[in-house]
């Protein structure tokens, strides 16, 4: 069982405070918040993995990054996963979850036509930071391929590679069950497992590992589809909002200051029972 | 020129085992340190993170790495619960010595399930009569056909009580100026008249078992005994001044980067005067002096990791981190203290713990003294024009 599984390099969602909008261009500075692999996508890795240890097979794993995301796909490749490929260019950039879906879809199919087709591709529900949830059914959709999101169970029957799989999805209320037809496109929650920890065995195998890195030119895609021409999305209004409380200075004597504040109170509704001492 | 980064691998490595530690580990840590209670049930998942074998062969169940990811691990894990550190590289005390010294038999026999996690270990040689006196030690082995007759009680033995496998050493004869003979024995739990005696009460690293080993005796058949007969010393020897000292180095650089992490926490936190006491310049100060006191400790301790792993020695180079780091948690330890006020010595915050386990790590692995000793022998011989 092939599986290609898309994960992306998020900022640390334990450090979110730190995260700044910047008013004018509207984009986040997330400068010295560490990156981390997207929460789901490890999952996602994890499903895959269980999946490769019953049906044999190869996951490859696909991010579109910067060129410091090599980084996190090495850690995922730590994790077990077999090939890497790092879809990286600047005219990738400033993509939003369409072109992102896009230019996925086209390193999947580059990845497909030089080795073996995938039976199924993996990822993260949604991302930590932008937590749209579009690019699993986007790149069903593009793939052509059956596609189920909010996944939180997997069940892999019977010996030899499936033809379809028994799935489970979340709604508000319980479980849908599904039978999906391979090949597919399922997005996972964070429900689904616990992913495993990196080993050092894991470390150690993870440079020798195949290791791809696509750029524009690799993978020739209809340029009005990539990077900011291909993103109909476009940030409206965005502003951090102001959490602080409202607060007022009172000044005057002691007794003038209890006076005002006994008469605010009164003013917003609340009433002063006291047992005594307490001036009306 | 002189290179002071970690690889790319190391980096990833250090990640990982955090992962581990933080998930596994750090929520537990000030629970065992009450408790006293050693987590003998997470050696399989250290095991099959690799955290056990890291610095063991491939071919023996290991990772094949070196000393300084061992370091390491014994780093991370000591930033959160310094006991469970001093039992897991008492692990690789005992399976260091078993390496340096044991037939390959015995290796392939021990070392798989050391490397899992499936087996405990660790190494005894201090006695009663005072562990700085080294071959001054009581227990004896006599010959007995075949085999081996021990007797003998070990103390302050970490490990001692949930160890499967035990190396210890045994006084096994004299030379022609009447000096002791040692050599090591591997005793396993089931061993009839071997066993754990009493179990101590420490101020600090607990969560490590230390106490008594028992020896009544016990039978052992020869292919027990671990190396040459009387070859013992030095195998024990080179375990504890190198494995055990780089280790309790690293032990102490876990605690201050600890106590230095709690401490800007706090800093930034505790509001005096209307702003955070990070402003304050006396605060300053204190975290100032912890952050050399890491980085110097660091620099000391994984350097002479280094060394080991380039095969050169480095006795000397251990004794000085030892000696180094280890006075440096104390200080360090009690800077937090004195920057937390009274909250310092709440047990609601970890570096009153880290403080207890930086005055317990002084005598493990060789007293401030006689590293001094190793030292200044080293430095008389080295340093003549
Ligand atoms: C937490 C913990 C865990 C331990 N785990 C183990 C273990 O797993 N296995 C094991 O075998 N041992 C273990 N030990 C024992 C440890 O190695 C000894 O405590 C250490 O070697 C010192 O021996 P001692 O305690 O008998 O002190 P002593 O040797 O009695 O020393 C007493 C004092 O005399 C000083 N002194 C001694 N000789 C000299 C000298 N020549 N010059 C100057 N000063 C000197 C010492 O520095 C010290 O101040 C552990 C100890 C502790 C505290």
């Amino acid at each position: 069982m092939n599986i290609g599984v898309l994960v992306k390099p998020v900022p640390d969602p334990e450090q979110y405070n730190s995260i700044t909008i910047d008013p004018e261009t509207k984009r986040l500075n997330r400068s010295g918040v560490p990156t981390i692999v997207n929460p789901s996508d490890k999952c996602a890795v994890e499903a895959a993995l269980k999946l490769k240890e019953k049906f044999g097979g190869k996951i490859v794993i696909f991010t579109m990054a910067p060129p410091d995301g090599r980084e996190k796909l090495m850690e995922v490749l730590a994790m077990g996963a077999d090939e890497a490929v790092l879809v990286s260019d600047r005219e990738f950039g400033g993509a939003d979850t369409l072109a992102t879906s896009y230019t996925l879809v086209k390193a999947v199919e580059k990845k497909s036509a030089e080795s073996e087709s995938f039976d199924l591709i993996l990822s993260g529900n949604e991302s930590a930071d932008g937590a749209t949830g579009h690019v699993p059914a986007q790149v069903g959709e593009m793939l052509g391929f059956n596609h189920l999101s909010a996944i939180v169970q997997i069940v892999a029957e019977g010996e030899g590679r499936p033809d379809s799989l028994t799935v489970f999805q979340k709604i508000e209320n319980g479980k849908n069950e599904f039978e999906i037809k391979l090949p597919a496109v399922i997005g996972v929650t964070r429900d689904i497992n616990k992913p495993r920890y990196t080993s050092a065995m894991g470390v150690i195998k993870a440079k020798k590992k195949p290791f791809d890195t696509y750029d524009c030119e690799a993978l020739s895609p209809d340029k009005s589809r990539i990077g900011i021409e291909g993103s109909p999305t476009k940030a409206g209004a965005i502003f951090t909002p102001d959490t602080g409380r409202k607060s007022e200075e009172l000044s005057g004597s002691p007794e003038e200051i209890a006076e005002e504040l006994v008469k605010r109170i009164k003013a917003i509704g609340v009433t002063i029972n006291s047992g005594g001492g307490c001036r009306e | 020129m002189v290179d002071f980064t970690f690889t790319e691998d190391q980096e990833m490595l250090r990640a990982a085992f955090r992962e581990f530690i933080e998930a596994e580990i750090a929520p537990h840590a000030a629970k065992w340190d009450a408790d006293d209670y050693c987590p003998v049930e997470l050696w399989p998942k250290m095991g099959e993170v690799g955290m056990l074998g890291i610095f063991v062969p491939e071919e023996l169940g290991g990772a094949g790495l070196g000393h300084i990811e061992r370091v390491m691990v014994i780093e991370e894990i000591a930033r959160h619960s310094a006991g469970l550190a001093i039992a897991v590289f008492t692990h690789h005390l005992c399976m260091g010595a078993i390496l340096d010294g044991a037939s390959e038999d015995q290796k392939k026999k021990y070392m798989p399930s050391l490397c899992d996690g499936s087996k405990i270990c660790g190494l005894a040689v201090t006695e009663p009569g005072g562990g700085s006196d080294y071959m001054g030690q009581k227990t004896t082995g006599v010959k007995d056909g075949e085999g081996w007759i021990v007797n003998g009680r070990k103390c302050f033995i970490t490990n001692g009580g949930p160890a499967d496998i035990t190396v210890c050493t045994a006084v096994t004869g004299q030379d022609d100026r009447g000096r002791n003979q040692l050599s090591c024995f591997i005793f396993e739990k089931e061993d009839e008249g071997f066993g754990p005696g009493r179990k101590e009460h420490k101020m600090g690293l607990r969560g490590s078992w230390t106490g008594d080993v028992i020896m009544d005796e016990v039978r052992l058949s020869a292919d027990r005994l671990m190396g040459a007969e009387g070859k013992g010393a030095g195998v024990g020897m080179k375990a504890i001044g190198e494995i055990g000292r780089a280790s309790m180095s690293a032990i102490a650089c876990g605690i201050i980067r600890g106590c230095i992490e709690e401490s800007v926490k706090f800093a930034n936190e505790r509001v005096l005067y209307g702003k955070p006491i990070s402003k304050i310049q006396a605060i300053q100060f204190h975290i100032a002096e912890m952050r050399m006191w890491y980085e110097a400790s660091r620099l000391l301790t994984y350097r002479a990791a280094s060394l080991k792993d380039k095969g050169q020695p480095a006795i000397t180079e251990f004794a000085m981190a030892k000696g180094f780091s280890v006075d440096m948690s104390v200080k360090a330890s009690q800077n937090a203290i004195e920057l937390m006020g009274g909250y310092g010595v709440m047990n609601e915050y970890p570096v009153e713990r880290f403080h207890r386990d930086a005055l317990a790590s002084i005598s493990s692995g060789g007293t401030t003294e006689i590293q001094k000793l190793i030292i200044a022998g080293d430095t008389l011989r080295a340093f003549t024009a």
